[in-house]
């Protein structure tokens, strides 16, 4: 039997249909706050097929520390996208593809799928996916990058009570009424959580560092733009996509103010972030 | 004998508080300028050799001292050149942007 489930992020809804009995139970579960079943406008359509053949044997990948390569690439009419877990395509003419996954129950491979697609959707709109943890407070989002442990989890595990947390690992920011939104993902790091569907303006950004005191730093336009900059997510090694989200850094920094946040992993630390 | 230099077309880049922040369109790779190179990068219209760009721009504005100028100047669009963001030629260029 098919099943179709509708995963909407940032207000991009993406069908999933899967004939897979197992798959679908398990996506229903993880991304329940991000299902819906009427979509806000025509969903991207991926048809998810799972099937071990042709894929490396799970317990090869990664032998030595390497690190699993992920290739995305435009091939004039469609993405296709790869990785040892998956591979698939999806043409953004029709709308639709359909993406291959090992094992049904690898929750990080249609994860993965669904970071590389909107990585690439977000981007006409004028929004891109950043390494960032993100939360809103008193109706403003704040936006966290930060590499692999500069401390996006740890400062999302001490969100105060008052605070929603959008995502501890991949933030979702986008244009929107004259300024820029952040929005929630399930994209989780490592408090293996997903984030809570919501958005709001976003008011500032912090890049992290840790240190022996909590202090904020302002940065200027060039650091903040170098800085976010690094911390976008780009799968895709396209030209005109990698210019675009350039062009988005570089006008979200001219109207965000952008600090380095230097904190101690303590809760105290959410008391200058306003 | 000088060389000609150009901007690659194959990047996006932008001058934040006077200095420039270039990403390479093929890989995404990041790089930022100081305010001489900025000036340099400026400068390269793929017709004006860069002995007159150091003679016109970094010297006049910088007070160094041309051989050495150059000798900088050159060694920087060679490494920018590798990494594919300027063109370098002995012939004067079509400018690329």
């Amino acid at each position: 039997m098919t099943s179709d489930t509708v995963i909407e992020i940032a207000g991009i809804p993406i069908l999933l249909r899967s004939h897979d009995s197992v798959f679908e139970p398990a996506v229903r579960k993880y991304y329940a706050d991000f299902i819906t079943p009427v979509a806000s406008v025509a969903p991207v359509e991926l048809t998810v097929e799972v099937d071990a053949s042709g894929f490396p044997d799970p317990e090869t990948v990664g032998a030595g520390g390497a690190v699993p390569v992920v290739d995305v690439a435009w091939t004039g009419d469609r993405w296709r996208l790869e990785r040892f877990d998956f591979r698939g395509e999806w043409s953004p003419g029709t709308g639709r593809g359909q993406v291959c996954l090992a094992q049904p129950q690898a929750l990080q491979s249609i994860d993965s799928v669904l970071r590389i697609l909107h990585s690439i959707l977000a981007v006409p709109p004028g929004g891109c996916l950043v390494h960032a943890a993100s939360a809103v407070r008193n109706g403003s989002a704040f936006l966290f990058p930060g590499v692999s442990g500069a401390g996006k989890s740890t400062l999302s595990g001490l969100i105060p009570s008052d605070a929603t947390l959008l995502t501890d690992e991949i933030s979702y920011v986008r244009q929107a009424e004259g300024g820029y939104r952040a929005f929630g993902t399930p994209f989780a790091g490592n408090l293996g959580a997903p984030g809570k569907n919501v958005s709001a303006p976003l008011k500032a950004v912090y890049l992290l560092a840790k240190g022996s005191k909590n202090k904020i730093d302002p940065l200027s336009r060039k650091e903040a733009a170098t800085a976010l900059l690094r911390n976008v997510l780009f799968f895709a090694k396209d030209p005109e996509l990698i210019r675009t989200v350039f062009e988005t850094v570089c006008r979200l920094v001219a109207s965000v103010p952008v600090y380095r946040l230097t904190f101690l992993p303590t809760p105290e630390v959410w008391e200058i972030i306003a | 004998m000088s060389i000609y230099i150009a901007r690659s077309p194959a990047v996006a880049a932008r001058s934040l508080d006077g200095e420039m922040i270039i990403m390479s369109t093929k890989d995404s790779k990041l790089f930022t300028l100081n305010e001489v190179a900025t000036e340099i990068w400026q400068a390269a219209d793929g017709r004006t050799p860069l002995s007159r760009i150091v003679q016109d721009v970094v010297c006049a504005k910088f007070e160094a001292e041309p051989e050495a100028a150059y000798a900088d100047a050159e060694d920087l669009c060679r490494r920018l050149a590798e990494h594919g963001i300027l063109v370098i030629s002995d012939q004067p260029l079509e400018s690329a942007r």
